[in-house]
């Protein structure tokens, strides 16, 4: 495999990595862990003619801090460390769930929080924890910081709202209220999502007050399942409620297909795996 | 001696060069001068290829050469030749880079020589190719279809052969008086070789001596070099060394003369520089011989007790756009003639139509023919159990060959010279407790789980193969085996094989048989292969032949040492041979252990010829060239348990229990290796992998992102034993295991989703059992099993 030919670059830090990026604008890509990059490159399905190599950035981009109500998670946070921070187990457990499914070990010890969010791959796994978790995104450009809610930033096949020479720098994700759960149908050759289904649900006494579904795999990009969502608050949680608000969690979309999933199934899955989070969920409430 | 080296499970020779990155494959060797090469590819299944404009990728500095395929012509280069030959088959020319129009996405039509290969890619970006498209056709059946696009003119409706095995009119009286029939339609789906190691050539030529060497990722150098030298270069075959170093897995795919391995050769020549081409994994699955790919009808018949009485089939094969070397040997010759499987069924017809199509070629890949008839077999013999609702255990039971039976003439040219099957089936469903599954089965529905058991009772027929036999029916090839056995003046022993190691683990199973016959240790043996240069001749690794042919010649000739040696001692010892005996690496006299004299010092006086027998020629070396009575018949038992989830079809193989004949074991290590990796990719025929094309011939599957092999996580702990039945026929008794497991599993495994998914009616579905496929077909039946 053998990419086109490209110039590297390894700034040490941000200001530097944003003057490359004003520099060379739409010539330069960057680079975090690499894994969905590096084979396009390979296959020279991408042909950046500049890599901004953000690994000198770890001291920076690398974190998971606990800001109150919110944990800030720095972009350069690898899978693996996102997935077993006690911090994020014990207070936002979603995301560290969904960490687990992506890739194998190796994957996760090197991958990235924000370079997977940043490629928007429509079959990743974050969007989906992203979206069900209400996080915001913040890019950081030239002129300053900005910050994107999770449900305005996926905007379609590998693309999303930040700018040319932005760079995602954080993910600010809410201190859980209620239980979650992320369930998957993995391809079986790429391991990626056919579909996968994060939730959120919070509620007393059998009712549910606040339910959050984020869905990746099913359509051009991440998405909220918003009339599962409608169909869940303030009512009383039974499984049958849960089967049936499921019904809706394709609802509106175009969905993707491929030699191993059509339409009409990554549909059924998608309605399958929200039945199955949703319930879930409500288990660990 | 007390305890041979044969029987025990010794860790392999080869591993530690393996496990520690030392090994030596094609693309670590580099020669001083060497130039990369770059292909530049059809994008398109059909198309004329109106011009070429090299100049831009010239232009680029580092770039050495632009070749196309008339400059292979103007060289006076052939094309590949076909290796078996069909009554009618035609056989249309197959060049090694396209000439005027591209048959298959993925067809050469351009290499570009650079000084490295980043470089070589680069330029072949640049290649400027004029395509004309042309309507193309993917699918065997489409491309029989009247007005379907033709693939070649010399092979009017893109037939490429029809062939016929058994008695046709026997056949049809059975059918007309059978109790009960049974039919099938079904396709056995196309699938990618994907061994570990792409496909790489390093050609050298000196220009002094006029001699080629090539380092080619092949499971058969001689039969490399004989292709090349004499068909396609038409050079003294001499001048051609073919060097097969490590080499990461082929199952069949690293067989044929490919069309790199004579770009690389040619440009070698012309530029005078060694030329290198690795394999990008996408080239992989663009270039290397493909394999299955059947649509097939067949029908079975019983009589009023349940003895199948006779089995039609009628199969068009896919031959893809151009005839590899043995292509025309796996649909016919090594599918045909094993309908039989292990049952007694005493009239067959076989008809098998090939068919070309815009597609990558189809040539053996593991199992190569046997396992596509063996999956029809165990497929319709479940299907016939449920018909007439028989157990299918006691079905197969009822109707196996008995062993006071062999040997054992089929209706379809093969005779089994042994087996003894009861004891496989019985072994197996002990191990997984037939009975108790079945018990567990009806709990598990009335809870709405659906679990099912195959089985998968299979024959083969391999080690490859009575030369005489083979040659009457097309091939163009002996299937002996050779081997040299030569000791050093040390006592060290060198044994050349013409069998090739690239997984196998010959440079172990091989010693183990030397140092037997010897009484050596292992360390004081070299198993060496792989290079014409060393190896006096040899056909190679395939069809399950290398213990039971390889393995035959290497004992054979090491008996020949053995009976020089013990001449030597008679003479050193001053006594009779007739009274010597030969213990633990010695001769010594019969009663009188303290006479003696090792192996080692026998060796030493062989070259040093001192004290030496008058009627005796120095040195201690011997050759034999075994060619094999028969083909060997491993034989035995899989079963799968599956575990099917009605909500997503997704389909979880619980259990696999595995119980192969296959003779006396050399290593049992090695054995377990081969029918694990062997279950792991049939399992992955019925469950995950298929190469998909559109039926334009655009390649859908071409990357581990869409075609799926299978990974630790999707399979069991595997479950195996054995029977012992030995070959009647080979001194050591061996039969093959290296394709029993893809032979017997992909039945074993699709048979276990189709009886768990019996409860929705359902009767059959292809391969691969994806979730998709399995949950479209609960929905589509679910309205009638609701109805029941």
């Amino acid at each position: 495999m053998y990419p086109e030919s490209f110039s590297y670059h390894a700034p040490s830090t941000l200001d530097e990595a944003l003057g490359l990026l004003a520099q060379h604008g739409d010539d330069a890509k960057l680079l975090a862990g690499g894994h969905s990059l590096l084979p396009a490159m390979k296959l020279r399905l991408s042909t950046p003619a500049h890599l901004v190599d953000l690994k000198g950035l770890r001291g920076q981009l690398q974190y998971i801090r606990d800001e109150g109500d919110t944990i800030a998670v720095g972009a350069l946070s690898t899978h693996h460390q996102i997935h077993t921070s006690e911090l994020l187990g014990s207070r936002a457990p979603l995301l560290a769930e969904t960490a687990g499914h992506i890739g194998d070990m190796q994957v996760r010890n090197v991958g990235t929080l924000g370079g997977s969010l940043a490629h928007a791959d429509p079959a990743g796994d974050f969007p989906a924890a992203i979206l069900a978790a209400e996080a915001d995104l913040v890019l950081q450009g030239a002129g300053g910081q900005r910050t994107v809610a999770a449900t305005d930033f996926f905007q379609g096949f590998f693309e999303t709202a930040a700018e040319p020479g932005e760079i995602l720098i954080e993910v600010r994700v809410p201190v859980q209220k209620g239980g979650s759960s992320y369930q998957k149908f993995y391809h079986p050759a790429s391991g990626y999502a056919i579909c996968g289904v994060a939730a959120v649900i919070e509620g007393t006494n059998g009712t549910v007050s606040r339910c959050r579904v984020g869905v990746t795999g099913v359509s051009d990009a991440g998405y909220r399942a918003t009339a599962v969502e409608r169909a869940l608050e303030g009512q009383t949680f039974s499984a049958e409620l849960a089967a049936s608000a499921a019904e809706q969690a394709a609802a509106g979309v175009d969905p993707l297909e491929d030699p191993f999933a059509s339409a009409d199934y990554r549909s059924h899955l998608a309605r399958v795996h929200t039945r199955r989070a949703l319930t879930a969920a409500w288990e660990r409430n | 001696m007390d305890k041979g080296f044969v029987g025990q499970a010794v860790k392999r020779k080869e591993d530690p060069r393996f496990l520690t990155g030392t090994g030596s494959y094609v693309d670590d060797l580099n020669l001083a001068g060497q130039v990369h090469a770059a292909m530049v590819r059809s994008p398109f299944a059909h198309a004329d290829i109106r011009s070429i404009d090299p100049s831009k990728a010239l232009a680029l500095p580092g770039v050495v050469a632009v070749i196309v395929g008339q400059d292979l012509v103007d060289a006076g280069i052939n094309g590949l030749p076909v290796g078996w030959l069909l009554d009618g088959l035609k056989t249309p020319d197959h060049p090694s880079i396209a000439v005027g129009r591209a048959r298959h996405v993925g067809e050469i039509v351009a290499a570009v020589i650079a000084e490295d290969r980043y470089l070589a890619e680069d330029a072949a970006g640049l290649v400027e190719v004029d395509y004309g498209t042309l309507p193309s056709v993917a699918d065997v059946s489409d491309a029989l279809k009247p007005g379907a696009p033709t693939v070649h003119d010399d092979a009017p409706g893109n037939i490429c052969f029809e062939w016929s095995i058994g008695d046709k009119d026997a056949t049809d009286a059975a059918f007309a008086e059978a109790a009960q029939t049974v039919s099938l339609t079904l396709r056995n789906q196309r699938l990618v070789a994907n061994a570990i190691e792409p496909r790489a050539s390093l050609a050298q030529f000196n220009a002094g001596t006029e001699e080629y060497t090539l380092y080619t990722t092949s499971q058969n150098p001689h039969v490399h070099r004989l292709l090349l030298a004499a068909f396609i270069l038409g050079i003294p075959e001499h001048k051609l060394r073919v060097i097969s170093p490590d080499i990461g897995g082929g199952f069949g795919s690293k067989i044929f003369n490919y069309p790199e391995e004579v770009i690389v050769l040619h440009a070698a020549r012309k530029l005078k520089r060694p030329v290198k081409w690795t394999a990008k994994r996408s080239e992989s699955f663009l270039s290397d011989s493909q394999g299955r790919d059947h649509a097939t009808e067949a029908e079975l018949a019983v009589d009023g007790s349940g003895r199948v009485t006779g089995l039609r089939v009628k199969t068009l094969a896919a031959m893809g756009a151009y005839l590899t070397t043995f292509a025309p040997a796996v649909p016919t010759y090594l599918y045909g003639t094993l309908m039989s499987g292990q049952y007694a069924l005493p009239n067959i017809y076989c008809e098998v139509t090939g068919v070309f199509s815009h597609t990558v070629p189809v040539d053996a890949y593991r199992g190569a023919g046997r396992p596509e008839a063996t999956f029809l077999v165990e497929r319709i013999m479940d299907r016939m159990a449920q018909t007439l609702g028989e157990d299918p255990a006691e079905f197969r039971r009822k109707n196996f060959i008995g062993k006071d039976q062999f040997p054992y003439q089929t209706p379809v040219a093969l005779s089994y010279d042994s087996g003894d099957y009861e004891p496989a089936l019985d072994r197996a469903l002990e191990m997984v407790d037939y009975r108790q599954f079945r018990q567990d089965q009806a709990e598990a529905r009335r809870q709405g789980r659906y679990l099912g058991l195959g089985l998968s009772s299979y024959i083969e027929a391999c080690g490859l193969a009575p030369s005489a036999v083979v040659g009457s029916l097309g091939a163009q090839a002996g299937q002996w085996e050779s081997s040299l056995v030569r000791v050093a003046p040390t006592g060290i022993i060198e044994v050349f094989t013409g069998s090739h190691s690239h997984g196998q683990g010959h440079e172990t199973a091989f010693a183990q048989i030397v140092a037997d016959e010897l009484g050596v240790e292992l360390d004081a043996i070299e198993i060496v292969h792989g290079d014409t240069g060393k190896v006096p001749f040899g056909w190679g690794t395939y069809g399950s032949r290398s213990a039971a042919v390889g393995g035959s010649a290497v004992v054979t000739a090491v008996r020949k040492v053995r009976d020089k040696a013990q001449k030597i001692a008679a003479h050193l010892l001053e006594a009779r041979e007739e009274d010597l005996e030969y213990v633990s690496g010695q001769f010594q006299v019969k009663g009188s252990p303290d006479q003696a004299v090792s192996f080692g010092d026998i060796a030493l006086q062989a070259h040093l010829a001192h004290n030496y027998p008058e009627d005796l020629e120095p040195g201690l070396e011997a050759s034999a060239f075994y060619d094999p009575s028969n083909f060997v018949y491993p034989f035995g038992t899989h079963i799968a348990v599956v575990e099917v989830s009605p909500e997503t079809g997704a389909t979880k193989l619980l259990r696999y229990v595995a119980v192969d004949d296959c003779g006396p074991l050399i290593n049992p290590l090695i054995v377990a290796g081969q029918v694990h990796g062997g279950i792991a990719q049939g399992a992955g025929q019925a469950l995950l992998e298929h190469a998909v094309y559109e039926s334009d011939g655009q390649f859908l599957t071409g990357s581990y992102l869409d075609y799926a092999v299978p990974r630790a996580e999707h399979l069991p702990s595997f479950e195996t034993d054995h029977t012992f039945t030995p070959s009647p026929h080979n001194p050591l008794g061996v039969k093959g295991i290296g394709e029993a497991g893809t032979i017997a599993s992909s039945a074993a495994v699709a048979n276990a989703v189709i009886d768990a998914l019996s409860p929705f009616g359902i009767t059959h579905l292809d391969m691969p059992l994806s979730s998709q496929r399995v949950w479209r077909a609960i929905r589509d039946a679910q309205p009638a099993a609701a109805a029941d």
